[in-house]
Parts: structure tokens; sequence; C-alpha cells
């Protein structure tokens, strides 16, 4: 040590500081390693994680009721609960159906808000039929005092105030962007047509029915606004808007297009804009309070009605409470779940912890070849061993013939062996019962046989031996194959499925039915995260046991 | 018996060898006895008759005969079971007779005690055999669905269970037909396209981003490798209907649901652990001063790799890559969700048909089935010792 000279830091063979120059290969390997991961890990992001991500949005999002009745969900807001709303909340809701309706989407909101109270879907769907007729009033009585509302042209320039007038853009793209919601797609461009400002601010619901309609007909129907006749609704809008004696005088000072035809019909005598007895008597349904606040509990964007829903709790007036006796399926899959998936692990220990020990204990020769009869159901197709057993287990199957064939069973009462609990139980076994022999023979060969002959000639009984000595070294396998073994089971869907008739099944067979048959896709969303959240939850604690990097796959 | 005898033979006494051999008698005796009417008098005829054999076997005639007498008593049972039960009775007779044969000499001349150490006690050395037995019930209940299945799907009849032909081996129980169903059905010969279109793209994809990632992963530093990890393995631990369920969603909401690529996509992803794990564990071996001398000698990054790393770790590969192309074969969940009838598969093919309209040719594609795992199973085990004999480990 005594040559060296220390002026400074020590230097890399190209003259920088070592330390720097050591960094810099150190951040060098860093990159190089994430870039050789980063294609997998986008792929795994998209493919998978993306998919699981959206899955735990679905089960919380309820923009639906915002998207497709908006304007009732902002009048509903200061809604006190206790009697029906108010003529505005259906006035509102009578332009919000209209709309609804000529886009088809008023069926979707009704089955959504079906799942939470039935009943709903079909109020909404027969009187999305009736709007039409509701506005066909306004229409004819107007058509009565002057045929020139029967002309597409003249609308036209009426709402849009002729040319070169103030246009109100902001009401126009407005209903744009409300469509872009209802449709859930994208609209580039205008719509070729803008409302007209002056007449905006005289008749602010004509205007926004105009421009709902124009916008629709621009975008989704692709036809020239100005050919087109339009709907009942703006109809409804303009006899709404003549109502307000305010009208009449600002009419007066107004010189825009189509003045003296406003002017004509604010002076005629026009019915009565009456949403709320129109709806009732569309469907009668209207008037029960319940409904109304299935809609309001559901309108804000995101809801937790799903989770309650799949812990069979459900919102009441009163808050949060349970569902009905009768009325409560989920708690009892769950818990059948649960408990089916305790019964398989428990009986693939039973049955496990035999064959690992014998493996383990045996000579390596005999040992392996053993390990084939473990080995091989473990590779066989998943479908040939659940196939295997319906094929055993059903009433003419193998077992039942056999036990027939031996006298141990009369022929007329064979055993029901499938479609049941029991059918469940004993494929699931045999299909997961590998996935308990490995773990547990890996642990049990690191045993040394020596340990128990100590304890025996320490003078141990068989018993003693094996419990106080040989067991508690074994249990790391068993927890290692008892957890793989249950999070494997509780996520089962393809066995119960086929063995499992009504009273085997799992939570997943619900969850398949959900996304399938019932399409109630916000329900299905919110079982599977919960099922998620128990998986995630054990697959922790195996790689607190375990460690994933241990996980070994046949051995 | 075999060379290395733990404790001398000797020959038991008759009051200990005859009741243990009546007893095992009976208990045979019992389930012939309930197939024809009585169980209590096939008890006390094979109890009796199994008694009487051995006495004649071991008192009699003595060890020195042994060999004709186990050819007699094979012959009897044989005899016997034809008498009672025809062609099935024959096969029943040959494997009791040669059962009892060795039963009666194994435990009469105290052979049952050569294996196991001399200071044993009588309980123990039951418990070992009883241990024994229960393990091979065991073993029988991990392979017999297996089994059942193989011979079924010869059968000539639409049933899923022996027909009385199959069990008398009457040839005309026995038949080809539902192997001819499934080459010749144009809806399992699309299904089996499907598959085979699928699973080998599916397991590309995944094999060669998967290896690369797992390079990386092996390297000293990589930030974050936990994480990576985790989220890299996570399509393995997520249960399939869940991941299926999400895949559904997701892949409607961006036009991949019901696509071709979009199956191809979501096996990718569910293959892609086990290539992770059978690639890291090769590389755990691997000897990284091979990498250096090789960009020593002048080799870029490119040549290292395919010359040096690949072959080396190249066992470990395949092998992942069989794991992910038997998890694309095999699987059903995912595709019944993400795919449409366009992508059915062999295992969608089955389910549906399990489900519905069940017929006996799934037991045929069952058998094909089998018979490709074994071969898969073969070639994974030899790829093992392979990579283990490359990697200077004993082969074990």
């Amino acid at each position: 040590m005594s040559d060296t000279t220390d002026t400074g830091p020590v230097l890399a063979a190209d003259g920088t500081p070592l330390k720097r120059s050591l960094r810099r290969a150190l951040r060098a390997q860093k990159i190089r390693a994430l870039a050789l991961i980063a294609p997998l890990l986008i792929f795994v992001l998209v493919a998978f994680i993306a998919p699981i991500a959206d899955m735990l949005f679905r089960s919380v999002e309820n923009q639906i009721v915002g998207n497709t009745v908006p304007m009732t969900v902002e009048e509903l807001r200061d809604w006190d609960g206790e009697d029906v709303p108010e003529e505005q909340v259906f006035r509102a809701m009578y332009f919000d159906l209209f709309l609804a309706s000529e886009a088809k989407e008023h069926t979707k909101l009704g089955s959504r808000l079906n799942y939470e109270e039935s009943g709903v879907s079909s109020l909404f769907r027969t009187t999305g039929r009736d709007v039409d007729d509701m506005g066909e009033v306004f229409q004819d009585a107007l058509e009565e005092i002057s045929p020139e509302f029967e002309e597409a042209q003249v609308w036209y320039d009426m709402m849009s105030g002729g040319d070169g007038a103030e246009g109100n853009t902001r009401l126009m793209s407005n209903q744009i962007g409300r469509l872009e919601q209802l449709e859930s797609s994208a609209f580039k461009g205008d719509a070729g047509f803008v409302p007209g400002a002056a007449i905006s601010d005289i008749l602010p619901n004509t205007a926004r029915a105009y421009a709902a309609f124009a916008a629709f007909t621009h975008f989704v129907d692709e036809d020239v606004v100005a050919e087109e006749e339009p709907w009942e609704a703006v109809y409804a809008a303009l006899a709404l808007d003549l109502e307000d004696p305010g009208t009449a005088a600002a009419l007066a000072a107004y010189d825009g297009p189509g003045a003296d035809l406003l002017r004509q019909a604010a002076a005629a005598d026009l019915p009565n804009v009456d949403m709320k007895s129109a709806f009732v008597e569309s469907n009668e349904d209207w008037n029960r309070v319940e409904y109304w606040e299935v809609i309001h509990t559901y309108s804000p964007p995101y809801t937790t009605g799903y989770f309650l829903n799949a812990v069979d709790m459900e919102k009441t007036t009163e808050g949060i409470a349970l569902r009905d006796e009768d009325e409560r399926i989920y708690g009892i899959l769950f818990k059948r779940t649960m408990f089916m998936s305790m019964v398989i692990t428990f009986s693939c220990i039973a049955l496990g912890y035999p064959i690992a020990w014998i493996l383990a204990n045996l000579p390596a020769r005999t040992a392996n070849l053993l390990m084939i009869l473990v080995l091989l159901p473990f590779w066989t197709s998943l479908l040939v061993r659940t196939s295997a057993w319906k094929i055993m287990l059903q009433q003419q199957g193998v077992i039942n013939d056999t036990l027939v064939w031996l006298g141990l069973v009369a022929d007329e009462s064979r055993l029901v062996m499938i479609n049941n609990q029991f059918g469940t139980i004993v494929a699931m076994t045999h299909i997961l019962l590998p996935f308990m022999i490995l773990p547990m023979y890996s642990v049990m060969q690191t045993i040394p046989p020596s340990y128990l002959r100590a304890a025996k000639s320490l003078g141990a009984t068989n018993w003693t031996a094996f419990w106080r000595v040989y067991f508690p070294q074994s249990v790391p396998g068993i927890g290692a194959g008892s957890i793989l073994v249950f999070i494997l089971a509780i996520g089962y869907y393809i066995t119960p499925e086929i063995v499992g008739g009504t009273t085997g099944t799992f939570i997943s067979n619900r969850i398949a039915y959900h996304i399938s048959s019932s399409l109630n896709w916000g329900l299905a969303a919110a079982l599977g995260s919960i099922l998620l959240a128990v998986v995630l939850v054990l697959y922790w604690a195996y790689d607190k046991i375990v460690g994933i990097d241990n996980v070994k796959l046949g051995g | 018996m075999s060379a290395m005898t733990l404790t001398p033979i000797e020959k038991k006494p008759l009051s200990f060898a005859l009741p243990v051999i009546g007893a095992a008698g009976g208990f045979a005796g019992l389930f012939v006895g309930t197939a024809h009417g009585s169980g209590l008098m096939g008890i006390v005829i094979g109890a009796v008759a199994l008694m009487a054999l051995g006495f004649v076997a071991l008192q009699i005639l003595g060890l020195d005969m042994e060999r004709p007498v186990r050819w007699a008593i094979i012959a009897l049972f044989t005899v016997v079971g034809v008498m009672v039960a025809g062609v099935p009775g024959f096969v029943l007779g040959v494997l009791f007779g040669w059962f009892f044969s060795w039963f009666i000499y194994w435990i009469g001349e105290g052979r049952y005690r050569a294996n196991l150490a001399p200071y044993l006690t009588g309980g123990q050395v039951l418990w070992h055999y009883a241990f024994r037995v229960l393990c091979g019930a065991i073993f029988i209940f991990l392979i017999t669905p297996i089994l059942v299945v193989m011979p079924l799907s010869f059968n000539a009849q639409n049933f899923f269970t022996f027909t009385p032909e199959m069990l008398r081996f009457d040839p005309a129980g026995y038949s080809l037909k539902h192997y001819e169903d499934f080459f010749t059905s144009s809806g399992w010969q699309q299904a089996l396209r499907n598959s085979l279109a699928i699973a080998p793209v599916a397991t590309l994809l995944s094999v060669s981003f998967g290896t690369l990632a797992a390079i990386g992963l092996s390297s000293e530093h990589v930030p974050f490798r936990r994480a990576i990890m985790a989220i890299l393995i996570s399509p393995m631990i997520v249960p399939l209907i869940i991941s299926a369920a999400g895949m559904y969603f997701f892949y409607s909401r961006i036009g991949l649901q019901g696509t071709y690529f979009g199956v191809v996509l979501a096996h990718a992803a569910l293959g892609i652990p086990f290539v992770i794990i059978t690639v890291t564990a090769t590389l755990v071996g691997f000897d990284r001063s091979l990498t250096r001398a090789a960009a020593n000698m002048g080799a870029d990054p490119v040549t290292t790799f395919f010359r040096v790393q690949m072959p080396l770790i190249l066992p470990g590969v395949i092998s992942g890559g069989l794991f992910a192309f038997i998890t694309s074969f095999d699987e059903v969940v995912v595709v019944l969700f993400v795919g449409s009838a366009n992508q059915q598969t062999l295992p969608w093919r089955m389910f549906t048909g399990l489900r519905e309209q069940i017929s006996p040719t799934i037991l045929a594609v069952a058998t094909i089935l089998v018979a490709i795992s074994i071969v898969l199973l073969a070639t994974l085990e030899m790829l093992r010792r392979r990579s283990e004999r490359l990697r200077g480990m004993s082969p074990g």
C-alpha cells in the first residue's frame, strides 16, 4: 500500500473515474435487462392485465343511466324520494326517452335497471314505444294552425335563424357530445346545422330538441337535416316553450325567419303539456315511487350496487340492507364454493399424503415408476378426466354397473353419484390430487429417514415418531399443496359444470351464467372481483410460505 | 426372492397361516357370493376352500412341490371361473388363481418378512402391508379413469359402459367406429384443425417473448424483479373463469372477441408463465462466463445468443414450449368466451358434447389425447434429463 499515491479517485482504463464507469456499466446492464423484458411485459399488460382491470372497472361502472337520461338525472338530483316526482322531471324524462328510443338505447337502460328492481324493463319498453304518440298531439295541433309546420326547410331556417345569424355553437356541441355518449362512438365534423343564438334564447327547449334531432339525423341516420321533418319531440318542445307567457312577448320583437309563423302559433290555443299524465297513461307504473327510487339511486356514474348484489345486499331507502331470506343466493354459493373447496383440499391431503410418503421412501427406481402413475393423470387433458368421471359415475356407468354385478346394490336402486356435490368432489379430488402430491413429495424427499429411526431407537412408538418427528417436517409440503389445490379449486368451472348438476356448482358457474345467459355483466364482474380478491390473498400467502420462484412443474 | 433379504424366513405354524389364508378367501368369496345371491355362503365357501387348499399345499405337499401346486391352483381357479361366469370368469379365475397361489406360500412360508427389519413386531408388519395396500388403492383411484376411457372408446355400441359383449371379449363388441367417426366427421375435423391452427401460433408467441424475458430476468441487476415476476406469472394464478370474463369484456371492447387473433392472444398470455418458469429454471444453472468468453473471442451478442446460450438452454425452452402448447391445446374456458363458433377447438367440442348431445366419439378423442400426452410426457422427461446432463447435474 505504500506505493499508492492517493491523489484523487481510482481511474478506469479509459481515464474516467472507476466509480462512474462502474455505475454506467451497471445502468447499461439494467437497461439491457429491461429491454429484454419489455416486449413480454407489454404483451402481458395488454393481453391479460388490461382485461382484468377492465373487469374490475365494470364491476363499479354505471354510466348507462347518466348517458341515457342525463336531463332526468339532473332534475332528480334534488328529489326527496317521498312522492312521485313533479311534472318537471317527467318533461326531462320525455325528451331523454325520445332521443334514447330513436337510438334504440332505452331498452338497454331498462334491462340494466331491471337487475335492481324487476319491472323497470317493461316500463321503459312500453313508454319508449309511446313517446311518438305523446308528441304527435302537439304536431297535429301545430300543423292545424299552419301547414308550414310540416315543411322541413321552414323548420331548418327558423331554428338556424337564417343565413348569417349568430349561432349557438355551444348548444350544438353539447348535443353532439351527448349523442356520442349515448351511442358510445365519436363523431367528427359538424352536423351541418347550428341553432341561432337569438332563437335559442326565446325557445330554449325547441332549440335543444331540434339540435338533438339535427345531430342524430346527420351523424346516425346520415341524412341532410334541412330535408327531414323534425321529430314529434320538437313539436312538443315548441308547445312547451309557447306555454310560457314570456315567450309571446319575446317573439313580438323577433324578426328572424319564421317569426310570423311562431307568433301565429303563440296566439293560437295549443293543448296543455302534461307529460306526467301522458306517462302514467302509457304505463301506470310511472306512478310508483319505487321505480323512481331505482332510477334515482343508480343515476351516479359509479355504483356499489353490483358488489352489494354479489353479497346479497341491496340499497333501500333506509340505506344498505340484506336481501330477503329467499333472495339470498350468492352467500350460499360463496359458502358452498368455500366448503367444497375445503372438502376437496382435505381429501387431497388424505389421499396425497400416503402417496407422497411412499414415493419419497421407496427406492428411486420404483418411485420413478410409480411417479408415472401420478404424472400421467396430471398431464392428461382436463376434459378427458372429467369425461371419464362422468362415464364412471353416472347411473348406467361403470361404477354402478360393477356394484350391481357384485350384488352390492340392487339394480333398481342405483347410486346417484353425479350431478350433485359428491360427483364434483370426487372428480375434482382426482383432478387436483397431483397438485397436492408433487409439492408434498418434494418436501418429504428432503426429510432424512434416519430421523425416524433415531426417534424409534430413543424409545418413541411408531405413532409418536411419526407425529412428533416426521409430520412437523412435512407440514410445509402440506401447506404448499393445500394452498395450491384450494386456489385452483375455488376457481374451477369446467368440472362442476359437467358433473355438478345444480347442487354441485361453484361461484364460477354463476359468473359464466351472468356473462353468457343473463347478460348482467356488471354483476358477473363484481362476483369475479370478489373471487379474484380471495385468490390474490391466498396467492400472497403462498408466496410468503413457498415463494413464487419455487413453483415447480411436474417434478 | 430378492438377493437382499433382511430377515431369514421361516415356515409359519399352520395355526397362523390357515386362518389368514381363510380370511382372504372369505373376503374374495364375499364378492362372488353377493354376485350370486348369498354373501354369507360365499364367505363360508371361500374360506373353507382356501383353507383346504392352503393345508394341502403347505402341509401335505410341502415346499418341494411348490411349482406344480401353484400351476394346479391357477388351473383350478380358472376352471371354476369358467363354470361360474363364462369368459369374464376365465380372466378373473386366472388372476385370482395367480394371486392365491402366490399368497398361500407368501404367508405360509413367512416370505412376507423377508424385506423387513427383523425387530418389527407383528402389528408393525401388518401396518406396513396395510399401508401398501392403501397406497395401491389410491394409485388405482388415480389411474382408473384413464384406464376406463381407453377400452370404452372401442365400444361397438353407443353406450358409455361395458356391454356384455365387451365383457365376454367377443370381437363383435369392439369396433373402431368412434375413431372412424372422429376422422370422418367434418365438425370434429374442423375442431382439430382449429386447435392445430391456434396452439402452435400461441406457443410461438409465448416462447419467443418468454425466452427473451426470462434471459432478461435472470441477469443480476433487474429493477422491480419481484413485481415484474408477479405480473408475468399472474395468468397462471388468476382463475381461468376470471381471465375469461375479463378477456371477454375487454376484447369485445377492442373488437378482438370472436376472432382468431383474439384467441391466439389469450392463449399466448396463458402460456407465458410456463415458459418463464421453465426457462428461468434452466438459466439458474447457466454459466455466465461462457457468454463472456464468446464476447471475448469477438462474437457479437446475437451470435453469442444463438451459438452459445441458445443450444444450452434449448431443452428448457422446448419444455416450456410444450407446456405452453398443451395449455393452449387443452384450454376450454377462455376459448369458450373469447372465441366464436369459427374458433371451435377440440376441447370446446368435447365440452359441448359432454354437456349436450353426448356421443361416444368423445371417448375416442379422449384416448387420442391421452396418447398425445403420454408422448409429450416422455419427451419432457427426456429433455429434463438431457438438460441436467448438459448443465452437469446428475440425472435423477
